[in-house]
């Protein structure tokens, strides 16, 4: 599963990614391209006891989230 | 303690601590720096309003901006994006200035006031928690400004350059600027202090992405504190820096450029709080976006101008006298154009949702 937040102002991306994580799936991918939505992601995810794996890309980052 | 941590209470302490600094040094008192205030000045010497006492090209501005830019280069964070609804944001930027000069106050004069012991500060504080809280829950159900596209890195730094040129003039030409020799805009510490002060924090507030609006909102959102220490400690330095210096005054009357009327406090902060949220940050944070190539925040920055000059030549703005009819009712005005603007878009998000299914 992918969540595509290239382009959203903070704090969409976090808002988006809480939807998903909310109905606890094991994984999910997401995709920012500004650094306040890649560290507000990763601790948002961090604190919901996900592991966040950071990838760069051409247009930013692609952020793996793992359930612990 | 992680180092994101570490770092923002580092950096709130500085920011607290060179603020209060600022006003040893001649700013209006508790306007270490004030993001709304210090637009409003801008336009006053840019003669975009008339009121004689606010006029003053305050440079802590034009060194938050060109702090954020050049370090946002150096570190190769500089990201020219924009085309997110630029009038949107041109439209609640404005009316965020208006609740703003309601209150007297950003979000960052409102921790400053609240630490130099001015307790209608905490009657704001109450209003801008209020409004950050009201802008979640619209987030929540899908408000959304549109997704923000690639841009030249001449558009992304087309503001910049603006404020280089603001820097020039006031440094080489000041003639062609308005300078206050009465009330708060004749109060100011030596241009190059100031200048110095703005570069520090605006690189201190890129480096740790400091919001004032953010850190209440991810509490709310999902109780994490990581932002909020930033804030906090904006207030604990600067509360203890003017203890020390005996600039702590607790109360509610008779505070420097502040009125008493609690109500008024609260609703110019709420729809300050409201509008932030929705725009993805508070007035500080939109003048670092801008400086990182931001050109939807450009527009934010535009808007709050145009706000303040708006605010001043209708007589909108407060005054340590208290609030205006006027601005009251713009006050109102701006809580429903921003409310229509929001249930607009999640209706059309809404109806959007139910046509791709």
């Amino acid at each position: 599963m992918e969540i595509d937040a290239r382009g959203l102002s903070c704090p969409q991306p976090v808002i988006e990614t809480r939807k998903v994580l909310f109905e606890s799936v094991p994984s999910v991918s997401v995709l920012v391209d500004n650094i306040a939505a890649k560290e507000n992601v990763s601790r948002f995810a961090t604190a919901m006891k996900y592991d966040v794996s950071v990838t760069e890309t051409s247009y930013g980052w692609k952020l793996d989230l793992q359930k612990q | 303690m992680t180092k994101e941590k570490r770092n923002l209470l580092i950096a709130g302490t500085i920011t607290g601590v060179v603020s209060v600094l600022l006003v040893l040094l001649g700013n209006p008192p508790n306007m270490g720096f004030c993001i709304a205030c210090f637009y409003r000045d801008i336009a006053g010497a840019l003669s975009l309003h008339g009121a004689a006492v606010v006029q003053y090209a305050r440079p802590e501005i034009i060194g938050l901006m060109l702090g954020a830019f050049v370090i946002s280069l150096a570190k190769k964070e500089f990201r020219p994006r924009g085309g997110s609804s630029p009038m949107i944001r041109f439209v609640i930027s404005f009316f965020v200035m208006i609740g703003a000069l309601i209150f007297l106050g950003c979000p960052f004069r409102m921790l400053l006031r609240l630490g130099g012991g001015d307790l209608n500060a905490l009657v704001a504080l109450a209003g801008f928690i209020a409004g950050i809280i009201a802008g979640s829950l619209l987030l929540n159900r899908g408000f959304t400004l549109g997704r923000s596209q690639q841009q030249t890195p001449l558009e992304g730094g087309a503001i910049s350059a603006v404020f280089l040129a603001l820097l020039i003039i006031l440094l080489f030409i000041p003639s062609l600027l308005k300078f206050s020799t009465t009330g708060p805009g004749s109060m100011h510490a030596p241009i190059v202090i100031s200048l110095a002060a703005g570069l520090l924090v605006g690189i201190l507030a890129q480096r740790n992405r400091f919001c004032m609006a953010g850190g209440i909102r991810d509490i709310f959102l999902f109780r994490d504190s990581t932002l909020l220490i930033g804030s906090v400690m904006v207030l604990v330095s600067s509360l203890v820096m003017n203890l020390v210096t005996g600039h702590f005054k607790l109360g509610f009357a008779g505070q420097s450029v502040a009125h008493t009327q609690w109500l008024w406090n609260f609703l110019g902060m709420a729809l300050v709080g409201y509008g932030s949220v929705l725009l993805g940050g508070c007035p500080l944070r939109q003048t670092i976006l801008a400086g990182e190539g931001n050109s939807d925040s450009a527009m934010s920055v535009l808007g709050m101008v145009a706000g303040a000059a708006f605010s001043h030549n209708f007589g909108l703005a407060s005054s340590a006298q208290g609030t205006t009819a006027r601005g009251r009712v713009a006050t109102i005005i701006g809580f429903v154009v921003i409310t229509a603007i929001a249930v607009v878009i999640i209706q059309a998000k809404k109806k959007e949702a139910y046509n791709g299914n």
